[in-house]
């Protein structure tokens, strides 16, 4: 029998290595999966390269994660925020790496990632700082850069409701970087508001079929 | 001089989108024109965490932060909207499946070169988001902005002086004192705010301008 959930958010990251890489989705708080974070801080992973959107909201989340000084990487699309100040303290003490990614690239890389595709092009940030020295293309007309995909030893994902096989179904906005994370990583780790028996999602309305991932944890059911 | 007020460049914005549009409104000054969007029209406003369908925000209280814009203010869906990772999001911009485009900006060339994500500082943290995807999102991108800086600083330029966010991607301008299509052959005004004189445009405008009202081709 196929059983993708773990009881506790513990048990769930208990195996990340040192030196990970690790996706966490969300789009500043919204699907920021809060309680996976706070488990991967208690287990202690360190010398980590973490790709998400943004850089952390305030003191909880991955802004808190941020602060153990456990994250020698960041790859974001939008680090500066009002509320970013554990990672701007970070970035201007110079102990934290910093990787800008045009958003739309940052998802198609992911995209890519997780469909085996090993290289593509993209028009965003043609002509721009952000495009480095990578080849460029022009196609039909139009001028590409050479983007490459970025896979994750580990993916931290929050979505609404979810069964034993993994299959996942989001709430709203909160759903943005979650489908293509879960995609992108060896080790799909997802926490759920509700684990469903199998059959009670209407499988049109699966959004993350659960071949994409491996473990499972119900956050309302934590002690 | 006369200017256009905010409330009014976001009502002339908004009078140039067409029925049945795609659009897609920046942060800042663009979001405004959500407001302004003509009665009649059914216009589907895109946000690109993943909305379609954006409609206004909610009553005070009512806030659902699951729902919420690009801005990460709290939005709301109307009927017929739908939700999307955002591969599926990036791919409406990128793919050219989006009509219009509304950004802000720091600079605009004649050519309709882009500069709107870093001042270039040596200290400031970069943060580009969805800048430059959006700068190439959409089969016509425009800018709504003053048409000089505070301090009177040229925004419409020969060349940006600011790191670019996308190369030749505006094709129009919508300014406090004009609108300004970008051209092969250069900057046109093709309309000026009422009481402004073109010369003062002109003046105003850090690039060859040429005088297109009465000839306005959209």
């Amino acid at each position: 029998m196929i059983n993708k959930i773990v009881a506790r958010v513990e048990q769930a990251v208990a195996d990340i290595k040192d030196g990970s890489t690790i996706l966490v989705g969300g789009f500043g708080t919204a699907g920021m999966p809060y309680e996976l974070i706070d488990a991967v801080i208690a287990q202690g992973a360190k010398d980590l390269t973490i790709v998400c959107n943004n850089a952390g909201n305030g003191d909880t989340g991955l802004a808190a994660l941020l602060k153990t000084k456990r994250v020698r990487k960041i790859i974001c699309s939008f680090p500066r925020q009002s509320d970013s100040w554990v990672f701007d303290e970070l970035y201007r003490a110079g102990e934290i790496e910093l990787e800008v990614v045009p958003q739309g690239n940052l998802a198609e890389r992911l995209r890519a990632a997780g469909a085996g595709v090993g290289a593509f092009f993209s028009p965003t940030g043609y002509g721009t700082l952000l495009a480095g020295d990578r080849e460029t293309r022009n196609i039909d007309g139009r001028d590409y850069v050479l983007e490459f995909p970025i896979h994750g030893d580990v993916a931290l994902i929050k979505a609404l409701k979810g069964d034993r096989w993994g299959n996942l179904v989001y709430r709203k906005t909160a759903r943005n970087f979650g489908p293509v994370m879960a995609t992108a990583a060896k080790n799909t780790i997802v926490q759920v508001d509700e684990v469903v028996e199998l059959g009670a999602l209407d499988p049109e309305a699966v959004a993350t079929p659960g071949i994409f991932v491996q473990r499972i944890v119900a956050i309302g059911a934590q002690g | 001089m006369l200017k256009f007020t905010r409330q009014q460049m976001a009502a002339r914005v908004a009078q140039d989108i067409p029925e049945g549009s795609y659009v897609n409104l920046g942060i800042g000054l663009p979001t405004m024109v959500a407001d302004y969007l003509p009665e009649g029209r059914e216009i589907v406003l895109h946000t690109e965490n993943g909305l379609l369908g954006m409609g206004p925000a909610p009553e005070k209280g009512k806030e659902d932060w699951d729902l919420i814009n690009a801005g990460k203010q709290a939005v709301t869906a109307l009927s017929g909207a739908s939700f999307f990772h955002h591969a599926d999001s990036f791919a409406m911009m990128r793919g050219g499946h989006l009509d219009i485009c509304v950004l802000g900006a720091f600079q605009v060339s004649q050519k309709g070169d882009l500069a709107n994500w870093h001042t270039g500082a040596a200290d400031a943290i970069p943060a580009v988001g969805g800048a430059m995807d959006l700068a190439i999102g959409a089969k016509k991108v425009w800018v709504m902005m003053d048409h000089v800086t505070k301090e009177g600083v040229h925004k419409l330029v020969e060349k940006c002086t600011y790191p670019l966010t996308g190369s030749a991607c505006i094709s129009r301008v919508y300014s406090d004192i004009a609108v300004i299509d970008v051209t092969r052959t250069g900057l046109v005004c093709i309309e000026t705010a009422p009481g402004v004189e073109f010369a003062e445009v002109e003046a105003l405008t850090g690039a060859p301008l040429a005088d297109g009202r009465g000839k306005k081709a959209a």
